[in-house]
């Protein structure tokens, strides 16, 4: 370190950068992993008790969570089998 | 009965094997009988930093496994007679330590210590879940450097919910050791700061240990820095930090290397 970087160094240190960078970084990803855990167990369980009653291929289903301001909307896209499977399952449950 | 203690940090080489023998050969010599625990299976350094890897004959595997007793397995510091080293396996595939296993080990040393100190490997995988499965305390390392501050963060979202004591509804008593810190850096603006890492990561603070040239000295010698250089400053704060794990309350001081003109010159000499 030379003397110049004695009187330079304070007008761009980087420590404030690394805070304020970990800070919003970390905001997101906190969101993200929690939603994602809720996201999984609702997930599990609206399949559990869909599987119930109809034959569902797991693949074939798309859950999502869209956070809002005011209002936060969970989407559940489920695609059931072609209406010949149906009769069975609906025999299966009673 | 035993505290049991993770030492955990999600990204490796931060200091967490050095961290471990340190915290628990400074609870060694408050009296406490301590044994040392290392998860690291396929790359142990526990007992190379403990100074004791040409004393290892059986490991935790063979103990898991029930091809050797616990007993067998436990190597005694020399240097500290309330000190015990359980080693990690080198060659054995990782894969053997079953979680039956593990909770059959962790309840014996329960019973035989006062602490029960589990060195983690780093990362968020299988070994590092297991190691801090039955922990009652973590004991999580971060320098103050971006990776690490946010690899912390998740692996205290891990600890707040893949343990034995998050399942059961209970919290997990975590605190947040910082090490490598440079007073001077950070002062400068060149580092994060203590504050800024606590504010970000809001657990409560165990310890700062300052970068020190002592430290790699310690793991040159194969001994944990409290035994080797006790009037070190990291070995002080690593005292410190032991003594607040046992529940006292001692002031936190921002420890840091002589620095000064002279301090340079001389104060190495002079430690």
């Amino acid at each position: 370190m030379n003397l110049f970087n004695l009187f330079t160094r304070r007008e761009n240190t980087s420590a404030p950068a690394a805070r304020e960078r970990l800070q919003v970084l970390l905001a997101h990803e906190r969101a993200a992993i929690g939603q994602s855990d809720l996201v999984s167990v609702l997930r599990e369980e609206i399949l559990a008790v869909i599987a119930k009653h109809v034959a569902i291929d797991r693949e074939k289903v798309k859950v999502k969570m869209d956070k809002g301001e005011q209002i936060s909307t969970l989407e559940v896209d489920i695609e059931l089998p072609a209406l010949v499977g149906m009769p069975a399952a609906r025999a299966a449950a009673h | 009965m035993a505290k049991v203690l993770v030492v955990t940090s999600g990204k490796g080489g931060v200091g967490k094997t050095t961290s471990t023998a340190a915290l628990g050969a400074a609870l060694a010599q408050t009296g406490q009988n301590v044994v040392v625990v290392d998860f690291d299976v396929g790359l142990r350094n526990l007992d190379l930093v403990m100074g004791a890897e040409r004393r290892v004959v059986y490991d935790l595997i063979n103990v898991v496994q029930g091809d050797a007793k616990l007993a067998q397995a436990l190597i005694r510091d020399k240097r500290c007679d309330t000190l015990s080293l359980l080693p990690a396996s080198q060659t054995r595939d990782k894969d053997n330590l079953t979680a039956e296993g593990v909770a059959r080990v962790m309840d014996e040393l329960r019973e035989r210590f006062d602490w029960v100190i589990c060195d983690s490997p780093a990362g968020i995988e299988r070994g590092a879940t297991l190691a801090m499965r039955h922990a009652d305390v973590a004991v999580v390392v971060t320098n103050p450097e971006v990776s690490s501050v946010r690899d912390s963060d998740r692996i205290i979202g891990i600890l707040d919910s893949k343990t034995e004591r998050a399942e059961r509804g209970e919290r997990m008593e975590k605190h947040l050791l910082l090490t490598r810190y440079d007073a001077v850096r950070a002062e400068r603006g060149d580092m994060l700061k203590v504050d800024d890492v606590l504010e970000i990561l809001s657990i409560p603070l165990l310890g700062i240990i300052p970068e020190s040239p002592d430290v790699l000295r310690a793991s040159n010698l194969g001994a944990p820095v409290t035994l080797s250089d006790a009037n070190s400053a990291p070995a002080r704060a690593y005292m410190d930090a032991a003594r607040r794990l046992k529940g006292e309350s001692v002031a936190m001081s921002v420890p840091s290397e002589p620095k000064g003109f002279f301090g340079k010159l001389f104060g190495r000499r002079a430690a």
